[in-house]
């Protein structure tokens, strides 16, 4: 069978002092290779509906809901595609816990794309739209891949622009503003004809209201009886980050495959990390089993502290766990069953049919985050660490 | 359009056309030879459902972000 194998999505990059140059860097990158390239034709995504019910389920925090993912070709140079996702959130973690009441929300999500093929090239325009009772967000992303060398290569420019808009539930003047801006460069390459591999780089810069508003921060206070107060933490207004990501897939002898990934992270909030994974892919008849391990380490923010000496002891303060020095081990195992095949089935028009489950187990051990709940005596008290489970379990058709 | 932006939009033409003078490159991997990267299991994202949903959950629990590929958007983090 001759097969093409499909361009891989990708992602991100530029210099963040001068967004406006760099936008305008890649178009013109873009639209150069689109005229150059050579003349093969890149492929669509399949037609494909995904039908997924999700659950986090760890740490007093509980959010389950579902996601419906559509795709379909209309004509032979464009294929759209939508979501709808759900969050549905029961929060009694360790921060709500100690300085504020559990509570339950709802998230809704919802997005509309839209590829156009033409020779080579791929563009791409997405609308995403999150809304829940005390933060609303909108996001609008354009990408382009071309196809290039004889298809061994895909390089794909991405940039997209959110706004988001956050308020307080407990007040209903509070309104603040929040601007993303991502810029992605991703270059998928083949390498031998069992190897493929992707490289991508994504450059994030956030300007607005940062912090949580409703989360604090811990200072030493003499005056209270545990020894310790709390007061609102506060953000710098501005955050860009840089991440580069690599990641290889091999298929190995005896019809299995083999994945490394990689990932290097750096912030202007002093935040650094190292991301890797291993995952390991075996079919068994109609069934793929696959199993992986995930590893990330990261420092803190400089602006971090489990205890502030004093109120207002600094310029910005966070006490935000994932803002901390932690480490975090994730195993994941998944199956999946293919039902229905190419191979003559009465379903009409649907031509193969999936179902699919996973479970992650991760675990989480904060280098300077205390567990406020042991009511220790102040700085005696133990390092907070977070198990979760995160269940998925979706049906995919193909027609 | 100042002197930076102009010599790297000089640079990028140079390449382009470096690579255009040299005809089509010779893909090493021919497409008869990619039966194995077709197959479904070499598939780099095979369910975007899933990944972008696990994606949310790590830069939910995590500070980093980014730098793995296509995610989704909002993140109603709060």
């Amino acid at each position: 069978m001759v097969a093409k194998v499909p361009p891989v999505a990708a992602a991100a990059a530029t210099d963040p002092d001068d967004p406006a140059m760099m936008l305008r860097r890649l178009t013109l990158t873009t639209m150069l290779l689109a005229i150059t390239g050579n003349a093969f034709a890149g492929v669509l995504p399949e037609d494909r509906a995904d039908i997924l019910y999700h659950l986090y389920d760890g740490g007093g925090v509980e959010i389950d809901g579902p996601s419906i993912l559509v795709r379909k070709k209309v004509g032979k140079s464009v294929s759209v595609v939508g979501n709808y996702y759900v969050d549905m959130v029961s929060s009694a973690s360790i921060d709500v816990v100690t300085t504020a009441s559990p509570y339950t929300e709802e998230r809704t999500q919802w997005s509309l794309g839209m590829d156009y093929l033409r020779g080579n090239t791929t563009m791409r325009v997405n609308y995403v739209s999150s809304e829940e009772s005390d933060y609303d967000a909108e996001t609008v992303s354009f990408s382009v891949s071309q196809d290039m060398f004889g298809d061994l290569t895909t390089l794909t420019l991405g940039y997209a622009l959110g706004d988001d808009l956050v308020r307080r539930s407990d007040d209903p003047t509070f309104e603040r503003n929040l601007d993303k801006q991502t810029y992605s460069i991703g270059l998928t390459q083949i390498l031998t004809k069992n190897l493929i591999s992707t490289l991508n780089f994504e450059t994030v810069t956030d300007e607005g209201f940062l912090n949580n508003p409703y989360r604090s921060v811990r200072y030493a206070d003499l005056g209270s009886a545990l020894g310790y107060s709390f007061e609102p933490e506060l953000y710098p207004n501005t955050r860009t980050s840089n991440a580069l990501g690599l990641r290889a897939r091999y298929f190995l002898a005896y019809r299995a495959a083999i994945e490394g990934e990689y990932r290097f992270f750096t912030d202007t909030w002093g935040i650094e990390g190292h991301t890797a994974a291993l995952m390991y892919i075996q079919p068994w008849g109609d069934f793929v089993f696959s199993g992986k391990f995930r590893y990330h380490t990261q420092t803190g923010a400089d602006f971090y502290s489990d205890l502030f000496s004093r109120s207002e002891a600094t310029n910005f303060r966070a006490r935000d766990k994932e803002l901390s020095s932690l480490q975090s081990y994730t195993f994941k195992l998944k199956a999946s069953y293919e039902f229905l095949n190419d191979d003559g089935n009465d379903w009409g028009f649907i031509k193969k049919g999936k179902v699919t489950a996973s479970i992650d187990l991760l675990h989480v051990d904060y280098d300077d985050f205390s567990d406020l709940r042991a009511l220790a005596p102040i700085g005696t008290e133990p390092l907070y660490q977070l198990d979760a489970d995160v269940f998925q379990v979706f049906v995919s058709f193909w027609y | 359009m100042n002197k930076r932006l102009t010599g790297r939009i000089l640079l990028v033409l140079l390449v382009l056309t470096g690579i255009s003078a040299c005809g089509p490159i010779e893909p090493w991997v021919k497409p008869y030879e990619r039966d194995k990267l077709a197959d479904p299991i070499m598939a780099l994202d095979d369910d975007a459902v899933s990944t972008s949903y696990i994606q949310h959950v790590y830069e939910a629990r995590e500070g980093a972000r980014g730098g793995e590929g296509a995610a989704g958007g909002g993140c109603g983090c709060n």
